[in-house]
């Protein structure tokens, strides 16, 4: 391969670099009207009146929005596809707030300072109602935080408000507690993860107005402009063909840019108006009024026999979806389907629970998407297993994980909301990444620890999957077509929002065109000009969308080895393609003059080429995550001294770009394992609102990452390729967690593992022994 | 009230509220490349360098830069292009976002100190968060680009 497997630098790095517009609010209308968003002081209130006269008033404000202003459609801000896995149980505005930070009104002005302003003189009273915040008493819990009637599911999720329920599940494949009493080896464990912030450097921005067609055009920094689309016009009874999104350069996103944010206020202002408007959040709004990680407690038991076989998992997991419901079932059921099959020769497991309201902010896609949850509970359990039966970790894990060739029932069992799909695994390299792993690590040296005197130094290991998008329900597509001169246009409707989705998908295509990245201009995701793709999302673009643009460029090299045979009056199988040039015996033609003859010559005709692809399958990447840590043995300060990543994705489309992909995923993964934390006070108010607050990891805090990809080939991707994007986030908190016990014999539960909990459990069995 | 800023080597004058930001000014300005990340000081992608030192401007009062020097990636189009060809060769392109203000502070290192050993680079650049890359290619090209510079 000549271009594919390649280290190609981004086709947009240098532009992008040099400080050229790319961001959405780098096309916001100069004129246009800004929306602030009033938002609620309290975790749970009703809106009793609303004073807005003098407001109004103020010179600069063209109007100001209430719950009044809209007709009662709900929907879901999830960003998913139709029908969604999530509840309907949003309204633009309502009478009713559910968490510090929801939208109560909005105002409508010629500045910030005008908004401002107005903000200050509007009266609300509330009627402030006792909030839900303890997610483990929202069951049944005598308040409800949504009482009212008219909202719904699309499908059966489980959905029951008058419970507190957003969604529930409920899987078992044999006897678990029957299996589990046989076992000579039990363990029951319960673990704490934490809701995470995205924290993607970009506000959520979007900024619209109304062309000279009359239509209503927005630039939003979204991860899925189809859905945003489909649920703006669906919400706001604007017909769809009136609505164009078009996503620019998105500045990160990592699931927080799946869902709706200011988009449905900013189209209808514009819509109502005809005057451009946008809204940029502010990071205090990023933080308290998008959506963050779903907090869960994951109550584990596992059973192994006399040989160190695991025989039985039982998980009882309880999520917390916050006020509104986005991705509650999905994220749920991930927790258990891209993390259960790792363990794949049980005789039994059972996953089951429910998803929660709480008067928080709301919970929704998060990179890792409930496997990092489900990662941290299980793959600690197992370290707690092995240490009961004095077994190796590592050993236990050679003997039990999924190995090629083999599968799970839990794939036909679980997908995303729905029934999954049976697979095989054609490519699982978890053994050599194991393997190499401990290799890279020094695990026998090292294992379970070196006393350095003041420090010690320990190491721990986790494996994880994930998949390559959703079966049967992510569509992308593709179409290319030749151009004069002899280059080609790609679109699109897959959403680059900085994982490198542009330069993957150039490379696939002139791969199969036999040109170079430079011949191949792409252009992503706008909803009038590219073809439709669900969107950046469930690790599904190289997969989906690749095998799409595959699909796509070698129908168009058929279209133009057509076109040449007829020129050559032979057979098209009969000619050679070289990328540059077609030859048949003596006969041959550049691509270039080919190119401009079928543009400018009596049989001129566009040649261009448009394919789709549905995956009938989700190949998991795998992977080993090693870390070494170095502790302070008085204080328990924590120093990640390397991290050792061994992936098994397929082939890399682009090697840099997939090592980009992996060492950000755990650098955002350390964080989640050892102190990024969502706070809120006793009342439900968000103390960590701001970065000084919410702290992410700095350049200082990462001494040495080793991420490597051992050889592997998935015959249903595109060039081999399975999936990158998510899968190095899942394995550093338990990795973490496996560390800690294996320096101080102590097991934190919970994340974040930050030193002063590891100081306190320390403390506790001390005091126990005395 | 009116000020004067010496920006990208050219005298501008821009009318600005005494509470307003030079961050703001900017980008209402059409210097779109300063963009606004954290509004507190703590991600640097709003950073532009006064005098040549990096500074950030979403907590620097405009009028605070009257008389001075301002410069964004705008001004610096040679040396954004090539640390961009260094960044683009080890991988460390991802969303990008902060890509300007790290060509400007990666400049300034080089103008400060060019020889700034590893912990060095780490350093200077510490206020420049990235969420995206977990830091190590970008380090990787940073150290290139001083390395051939000097």
């Amino acid at each position: 391969m000549k271009v594919v497997n390649h280290r190609t630098p981004s086709v947009d790095g240098l532009g992008i670099m040099k400080g050229r517009k790319a961001y959405t609010d780098d096309f916001a209308e100069k004129d246009s009207l800004i929306i602030k968003v009033l938002r609620s002081p309290h975790a749970f209130a009703k809106i009793k009146t609303i004073d807005d006269e003098s407001a109004k008033a103020l010179d600069g404000i063209e109007m100001i929005l209430t719950y009044k202003d809209f007709k009662r459609n709900a929907f879901t801000r999830a960003g998913q596809g139709y029908p969604e896995p999530s509840p309907h149980d949003k309204f633009v505005l309502d009478e009713y707030v559910r968490y510090v930070g929801d939208e109560v009104l909005a105002v409508v002005g010629t500045s910030d300072d005008i908004c401002q302003k107005a903000m200050d003189l509007i009266k609300v009273e509330y009627e402030v109602l006792e909030p839900v915040l303890d997610f483990e008493k929202a069951l049944d819990h005598k308040v409800l935080v949504h009482p009212e009637d008219d909202i719904h599911e699309m499908f059966d999720i489980g959905f029951d408000p008058k419970r507190n329920k957003a969604a529930s599940y409920h899987m078992e494949i044999g006897d678990v507690k029957k299996v589990l009493d046989s076992c000579k080896y039990t363990i029951s464990e319960t673990f704490y993860t934490q809701a995470q912030a995205h924290v993607m450097l970009e506000p959520h921005t979007v900024n619209a107005r109304i062309d000279y067609q009359e239509r209503l055009v927005l630039y939003s920094s979204t991860q899925t402009p189809f859905h945003i689309r489909r649920i703006i016009s669906q919400a706001l009874e604007i017909p769809l063909s009136k609505i164009r999104v078009i996503k620019p350069r998105v500045g990160g996103g990592f699931g927080g840019k799946q869902a709706i944010h200011g988009e449905m206020l900013v189209a209808y202002v514009t819509y109502i108006t005809g005057k451009a408007s946008k809204m940029v959040y502010t990071r205090k709004e990023v933080f308290e009024s998008s959506y963050t990680r779903h907090p869960m407690k994951l109550e584990i038991s596992l059973g192994a026999d006399e040989k160190g076989m695991l025989k039985a998992i039982d998980a009882h997991v309880l999520s917390d979806t916050g006020a509104y419901g986005e991705h509650a079932l999905t994220v749920y059921m991930v927790a258990g389907s891209k993390v259960l099959p790792l363990y794949n020769k049980v005789d039994a497991v059972r996953f089951y629970g429910d998803v929660v309201y709480t008067n928080h902010t709301p919970a929704g896609a998060y990179r890792g998407y409930g496997a990092i949850q489900g990662n941290f509970a299980l793959e600690s359990a197992v370290d707690i297993l092995c240490k009961k039966m004095k077994m190796d970790p590592i050993k236990f894990r050679e003997l039990n994980m999924m190995k090629e060739k083999e599968t799970s029932p839990i794939f036909a069992i679980m997908g995303e909301g729905t029934e999954g799909t049976a697979m095989n695994m054609e490519t699982c390299k978890l053994e050599e990444c194991v393997s190499r792993g401990k290799e890279l690590i020094h695990w026998d040296d090292i294992y379970p620890h070196i006393d350095d005197g003041d420090k010690i130094r320990s190491v721990g290991m986790a494996i994880a999957m994930q998949g390559s998008g959703i079966p049967l329900i992510d569509m992308g597509s593709a179409s290319i077509k030749l151009n004069d001169d002899g280059f080609y246009n790609l679109m699109v409707g897959a959403t680059e929002i900085g994982q490198g989705s542009d330069t993957v998908l150039s490379q696939i295509a002139a791969e199969v065109l036999k040109t170079s990245v430079d011949k191949v201009i792409i252009y992503s995701s706008d909803t009038d000009l590219t073809p439709f793709d669900v969107g950046a999302y469930a690790s599904s673009t190289t997969f989906v969308s690749g095998n799409a643009v595959y699909r796509a460029a070698d129908e168009l090299k058929s279209m133009m080895l057509k076109e040449v045979a007829r020129i050559f009056e032979c057979d098209k199988d009969d000619i050679d393609f070289d990328g540059e040039r077609f030859y048949y015996k003596d006969k041959k033609i550049s691509l270039i003059d080919f190119s401009n003859e079928i543009t400018y010559s009596e049989a001129q005709k566009q040649l261009q080429a448009t394919s789709s692809y549905v995956g009938p399958k989700s190949p998991p990447p795998f992977m080993a995550g090693f870390v070494e840590v170095e502790f302070d043995k008085e204080t328990a300060e924590m120093k990640v001294l390397n991290y050792v990543s061994v992936v098994d994705c397929g082939t890399t489309i682009n090697p840099m770009l997939a090592k980009g992909q992996v060492d950000g995923a755990i650098v955002q993964g350390l964080g989640m394992a050892m102190f990024e934390d969502v706070k809120y006070s006793k009342n439900g108010k968000l103390i960590s609102g701001d970065m000084l607050n919410y702290k992410i990891p700095t350049r200082l805090d990462i001494k040495k990452l080793t991420t490597e990809f051992v050889d592997s080939y998935e015959e249903s991707g595109p060039f081999g390729a399975k999936s990158v994007g998510e899968i190095g986030i899942d394995t550093p908190p338990a990795a973490i967690a496996n560390a800690v016990e294996n320096a101080f014999g102590i097991r934190i539960k919970s994340l974040p593992i930050t030193a002063e909990k590891i100081l306190n459990k320390k403390w506790e069995i001390e005091n126990e022994k005395k | 009230m009116k000020i004067k800023i010496t920006i990208n080597e050219k005298d501008k004058i821009f009318e600005v509220e005494p509470s307003e930001y030079l961050l703001d000014v900017l980008r209402r300005n059409n210097y779109t490349s300063v963009r606004r990340g954290c509004d507190n000081t703590s991600c640097g992608v709003c950073t532009v360098l006064l005098d040549d030192k990096p500074v950030p401007s979403c907590s620097l009062l405009a009028l605070k830069a009257n008389g001075h020097r301002i410069t964004t990636v705008e001004g610096i189009q040679e040396e954004a292009h090539k640390i961009g060809l260094y960044f683009g060769n080890e991988g460390a392109d991802q969303c990008g976002y902060c890509n300007p203000s790290m060509a400007l502070t990666v400049y300034s290192l080089k103008l400060e100190n060019p020889k700034a050993n590893e912990q060095e680079i780490k350093e200077y650049l510490v206020g420049n968060l990235c969420r995206c890359t977990g830091y190590v290619a970008q380090h990787e090209a940073i150290k290139k680009y001083l390395g051939d510079q000097s």
